[in-house]
């Protein structure tokens, strides 16, 4: 099959590419795209380094093809930050959460959608809403102080 | 002594860029008329290659091929002795083993390729374990499958046998790991013979892969250049093989003539690549009536896969850290590397120490039993002071308390308590519960001879604003490098932090600061820049200027003089002496010394293992960056703890069967407990604002923790890594059959 | 990606009766897909069968969850965090809330579909057991008609299953009848997340006496598919709970399950784990 013409927003701004419709979302995001910020580690979708937002739901975009994204809204780690880093990135960048980086994008974007549904989350919940995001340098901890201290920040604001 | 910028938890160097995915790592990369390389490979273990076939409807013409013919220099990856071929020419002695490199345009297209390439090759026996491999089943490495042996003695543990009040033999099993770097291997080369070889990839050491390069490629050094990308995790994995990749991109760039691009995919990097090298331990001791050791008697073997590449040296580590932080007085250990037919096993975080510390701390725990004695009070009737000697008769100069630190972590842990408490439940509970600890040690540093054989050089320049750049080959792969050298040199300098930067290391642009491994970049590199910085102020009140207003001093001195740099080289610390012959004398500069503390949980149900809490007690000299540190020795314990229980190698024929992230098991944010970490800190003479290595420490202590847990948890022996429910399931099982033929309940 | 991309065929329908009729005009030509969570697992390991494939994406008359009195009705399209969310689900149904907690990860919560995880077949599937101790029905819709078929028949073999070449599963049904069950589930995975499951175990019951007057069990990863335990039931059903029960029903269990040794678990471990986990729904249940 040859490649079709696939639109959708990225990080509020509408899209065109040209794609194969089974390529995956994570290879139109990074070649198409030149969006390099969302990174592959397994391409099995057991990482999560690859994790985007499709419609505001956490997705591993290895695992979605190119055409079931047509018409979605998808935000990337390159459209967290505004003028500032957003209180995440800070937490991340304070507590050690990131220590080589590459799983650090898919680690916070669910880290983000974690607060949202859990503004004020458990431990437990912290767990669980990062187990999908695998980090083999950190051990965990300082991504659960991260997400602490930035829950604290945004609540703090709201 | 108070410090400016030491001991502060100042922002990582390159933090912004990787909280916003504005790091590039290689597959970041893309260059102007790039081709996409990728490897073919054996798919059996051992053979000789008949033919290659290039099958299918494939338009064959369009792709850059190569084999080991093509290879314009020595069909050799340079490392330690050699032996390993880039490409296989004729006979293959892995799976996985690289045979045929493709490159083309189409990303896609390639990979159709790679698997159209018919290898036809004739099986020759092969061998799969260290047993076959000293049984000599079949001969395939030297003349009898040792690619290197140690042999350390103190004293004459066989004198001790006879007097001996107890003496305990056990044998000690573990695993291979796989490094499981997030981001796997890749390379990108262009080549020519005009142009020389310039790769930019992911690694920790470039001037390996400079040498390496320098082997297969007809071209003087200055006509190869290695850049080092963004490193999205090393732990030993991108030590020594990324020279193989980065001279397969190399080889398809010089046929090619364009850029070639290689990135592994998780499946091929974890079948193809280096994995910790399995092991066997059979320690036999003696102690006396009062429970202090006599002898200790060491096999340590390890399997180092078809190739000897770094055997020899995660041998001598495993080796000199085998008889622990303990004063034995007659010691022998006896290791040996062999070789079996699987992809070489090579460098991962603890470099042999975690093989034999896990046996040893195990050892301790049956030790103590025998005698009588708690696992506590058995370690401090043992334990090292200043003033005496380790196993190759090294003394300990600096001051230790190994006491005092089993004693806090013991307190830390809540141990006593819970073990009390434990013991009480576990009657009636279907969940056994157990606290456990291990007390070991890490040098930091190259062995004996080898920071001496490196020669490191550092350097730290200065521009006419004040502003400092620090040239050193070290690489940031995570665990803070950039950010701890700045730090030194912004307080040796009296500057500000910010003003302090690490460019990337690039061989063209950088000395040879040595490899970043070995838990040396703080210690050795930082003392080495600290010197330089050193340096760099003398040279400037040399020459008259005050580098306490540092931006005139510089702006004024290069107005002068010109560039203003100043490098140091390494030079052993006085009194150091080693015997490469006999193994003996002060294998290194210094240890670091540590408690963990774990407790755990199993649920007789399921034979599931939980880490429920976990102490890391360490004393590292001098911690520069305390959150970086912390963040070390937790990342260390949660790969000890997949090296524990989870973290099995399934092995078909040579080859890893459960190469995907979905069936090699390393834990999740569930699996980890809470990693409380604690520092002491003895500053280390020798070490930049006092400080000792601690990167690999952290992985040496939580599988014996774990396991000594688990043993008092559910009263059976657990001598084996990892243990996986179902090996716990059949070691109680087997223990229960036990039970009922002797009767004992 | 290993695959080569121009060999494959993906269209997405925009409505049902399009889809319908694709796959009624070319039976067993277009391989559905749902969420990909499965399939592109597959592609990325360049062993995905199927070169021609039709997206389900588009066809929202396969989501949502609908509740009657006696039924709550799922669509085909139901993802596993949409499980979590419900209410009725939460409340009565909370197995499969479980079940769907435990299914990989959140971002594949967010795409894994109920009906893709039926149809993929696989026997370590977390849902599975869940579904088959709460008597699900499968809505089988074709451009023919409707078929409902009992959830516990569907399954024929290793990834086998009784649908016709021109079906897709468009609704998962269950009856609202779990009130004063008690209902156990548990999973023993190769970690504690994100883990696939080397044994689950469901079940479901209910007393009047101390003796079991309904009894459901149902195990994932024992057999070539996931299966309801019809002859460890008989034993249990009309029985009291005593340790003379227990024996007897976890030799019946032993016998009904066909477990295999493979990369991730042993044969052995799989049956004594599950006659361990029978023992502790047991227990729980006489408790």
């Amino acid at each position: 099959m040859r490649k079709v013409p696939i639109d959708f927003r990225v990080n509020g701004v509408q899209r065109s590419v040209d794609a194969y419709p089974m390529e995956r979302l994570l290879d139109v995001l990074r070649e198409n795209l030149g969006l390099t910020g969302t990174k592959e580690g397994c391409g099995e979708g057991e990482c999560g380094a690859c994790s985007v937002l499709l419609d505001g739901q956490l997705v591993n975009s290895c695992l979605v093809p190119a055409l079931q994204a047509a018409g979605s809204d998808i935000h990337t780690i390159e459209g967290l930050a505004g003028k500032k880093l957003h209180p995440l990135q800070e937490a991340f960048a304070e507590t050690g959460g990131a220590q080589c980086g590459i799983c650090t994008p898919g680690m916070i974007l669910a880290a983000y959608q974690l607060l949202e549904r859990h503004p004020r989350p458990t431990d437990e919940q912290i767990r669980e809403g990062l187990a999908g995001n695998l980090c083999r340098c950190t051990g965990y901890q300082k991504i659960f102080d991260a997400v602490r201290q930035a829950s604290e920040a945004i609540s703090g604001e709201t | 002594m108070l410090f400016q910028t030491v001991g502060k938890p100042v922002p990582r160097k390159e933090g912004r860029e990787k909280v916003t995915g504005e790091a590039k790592y290689v597959d970041d990369l893309t260059f102007p008329g790039m081709l996409h390389g990728v490897t073919v490979r054996s798919p059996i273990a051992r053979g000789r290659i008949r033919r290659i076939e290039f099958t299918g409807d494939l338009p064959w013409r369009e792709f850059t091929i190569v084999t080991a013919k093509d290879i314009p220099g020595e069909n050799r990856v340079a490392l330690i002795t050699d032996e390993q071929p880039y490409l296989a020419a004729e006979f293959v002695n892995h799976p996985e083993e690289p045979v045929v490199l493709l490159a083309h345009p189409d990303k896609h297209l390639v990979e159709k390729a790679r698997r159209a390439v018919r290898l036809d090759i004739e099986p020759l026996p092969a061998i799969f374990t260290l047993e076959a491999a000293l049984a000599q089943e079949q001969i395939i490495w030297g003349d009898d499958n040792v690619i290197k042996s140690f042999l350390v003695e103190k004293g004459a543990v066989d004198s001790v046998w006879a007097e001996a009040a107890y003496i305990v033999e056990g044998e000690y099993r573990t695993g291979a790991q796989e490094q499981l770097y997030i981001e796997t291997n890749g390379m990108i080369a262009i080549a020519s013979p005009d142009e020389g070889v310039t790769v930019w990839g992911s690694m920790q050491c470039p001037y390996y892969v400079h040498k390496a390069l320098l082997k297969a490629f007809p071209l003087g050094p200055e006509k190869i250049r290695v850049i080092q990308t963004e490193t999205g995790g090393g732990f030993g994995g991108k030590e020594e093989y990324p020279s193989m990749i980065a001279g397969h991109a190399a080889l398809l760039a010089w046929k090619s003539g364009k850029p070639v691009k290689m990135i592994y995919s998780r499946s091929e990097d974890m079948a193809a690549t280096t994995k910790r090298h399995p092991s066997r331990t059979r320690i036999r001791a003696g102690t006396s009536n009062d429970g202090k050791l006599l002898a200790l008697d060491i096999e340590f073997v390890i399997d180092g896969g078809a190739y000897p590449t770094l055997s020899s040296v995660v041998l001598s580590r495993g080796t000199i850290h085998a008889a622990g932080p303990y004063n034995c007085p007659n010691v022998r250990i006896r290791s040996k590397a062999v070789a079996t037919n699987a992809p070489p096993h090579g460098a991962f975080r603890g470099f042999g120490a975690p093989q034999s510390i896990f046996a040893l701390e195990r050892h301790m725990n049956q030790l103590a039993r025998a005698v009588g004695l708690t696992p506590e009070e058995f370690r401090r009737r043992n334990f090292l002071h200043t003033g005496e000697t380790t196993a190759t008769g090294q003394v300990i100069r600096e001051a230790i308390g190994l006491e005092g630190l089993l004693d806090r972590a013991l307190e830390l842990s809540d141990y006593h308590r819970k073990r009390e408490t434990f013991s009480k439940e576990n009657e009636t509970s279907p969940i056994k519960r157990g606290i456990g600890f291990a007390t070991f040690l890490h040098g930091a540093g190259f062995t004996g001879s080898g920071e001496r054989y490196l020669q490191s050089i550092a350097g730290v320049e200065a521009t006419a604003e004040g502003q400092v750049r620090i040239l050193v080959s070290s690489t940031e792969i995570g665990q803070g490098t950039n950010t701890i050298l700045a730090q030194i040199v912004a307080e040796t300098l009296g500057i500000g932090y910010d003003q302090v930067s690490v460019p990337r290391p690039d061989t063209s642009e950088v000395p040879n600061s040595g490899p970043t491994v070995a838990s040396r970049t703080c210690m050795v590199v930082g003392k080495l820049v600290e010197s330089a910085a050193i340096g760099l102020k003398l040279t400037l009140t040399n020459a008259g200027y005050d580098p306490s207003d540092f931006p005139t001093a510089c702006s004024q001195y290069i107005a002068q003089y010109g560039p203003l740099k100043s490098f140091s080289q390494y030079e052993a610390p006085a009194g150091i002496y080693w015997d490469d012959d006999t193994y003996r004398g002060d294998a290194y500069g210094a240890f670091a010394w540590a408690v963990y503390v774990a407790e755990v949980a199993v649920d007789t149900v399921t034979f599931e293992t939980s880490v429920n809490d976990f102490v890391a007690l360490q004393e590292v000299g001098r911690v520069i960056h305390p959150v970086m540190a912390a963040g070390q020795i937790e990342g260390g314990v949660a790969q000890g703890i997949g090296f524990a229980l989870h973290e099995k190698v399934v092995w078909d024929q040579g080859r890893m069967a459960n190469s995907q992230m979905t069936n090699y098991i390393m834990p999740t944010s569930v699996d980890v407990p809470r990693i409380r970490v604690y520092f002491d800190e003895t500053p280390y003479e020798y070490g930049p604002m006092g400080a000792k290595g601690l990167g690999e420490l952290p992985i040496d202590g939580p599988a014996p923790a774990v396991l000594n847990a688990i043993e008092e948890a559910i009263g059976v022996p657990v001598n084996e890594i990892p243990l996986t429910a179902e090996q716990l399931m059949q070691t109680v099982m087997r223990s229960e059959v036990r039970a009922v033929e002797t009767g004992v309940a | 990606m290993r695959a080569y991309l121009p060999d494959y065929d993906l269209v997405a329908p925009a409505g049902i009766d399009e889809l319908l009729r694709l796959i009624a005009r070319e039976p067993g030509e277009w391989r559905p897909i749902a969420g990909g969570t499965d399939l592109m697992v597959l592609l990325e390991a360049d062993r995905l069968p199927f070169r021609r494939l039709v997206s389900l994406s588009r066809i929202t008359e396969l989501r949502g969850i609908t509740a009657s009195d006696t039924y709550i009705t799922m669509g085909g399209l139901t993802t596993y965090s949409d499980i979590q969310n419900n209410e009725i689900l939460q409340r009565e149904f909370p197995l499969l809330v479980k079940a769907a907690g435990w299914t990989g990860a959140v971002a594949t919560q967010n795409r894994g579909t109920l009906a893709g995880n039926i149809a993929n077949g696989s026997p370590a599937a977390d849902s599975p057991p869940a579904l088959l101790v709460y008597d699900a029905e499968i809505g089988l819709l074709s451009e023919r008609d409707v078929t409902w078929r009992e959830y516990c028949e569907f399954h024929t073999g290793y990834k086998t299953n009784c649908m016709e070449p021109d079906e897709i599963i468009a609704h998962i049904s269950l009856p609202r009848n779990t009130d004063g069950c008690v209902q156990y589930l548990r999973k023993v995975g190769t970690r504690k997340a994100q883990a696939i499951a080397k044994v689950a175990f469901a079940g479901l019951a209910k007393l009047r006496d101390g003796v079991i007057e309904r009894i459901r069990i149902a195990l994932g990863s024992v057999a070539p598919m996931p299966i309801r335990c019809h002859q460890t039931e008989s034993v249990l059903l009309g029985s009291h709970i005593d340790p003379a029960t227990i024996a007897q029903a976890k030799d019946a269990i032993a016998s009904e399950i066909a477990p295999i040794s493979d990369i991730r678990s042993t044969a052995e471990y799989r049956t004594r784990v599950t006659m361990n986990l029978l023992d502790e729904f047991l227990r729980g249940l006489a408790a």
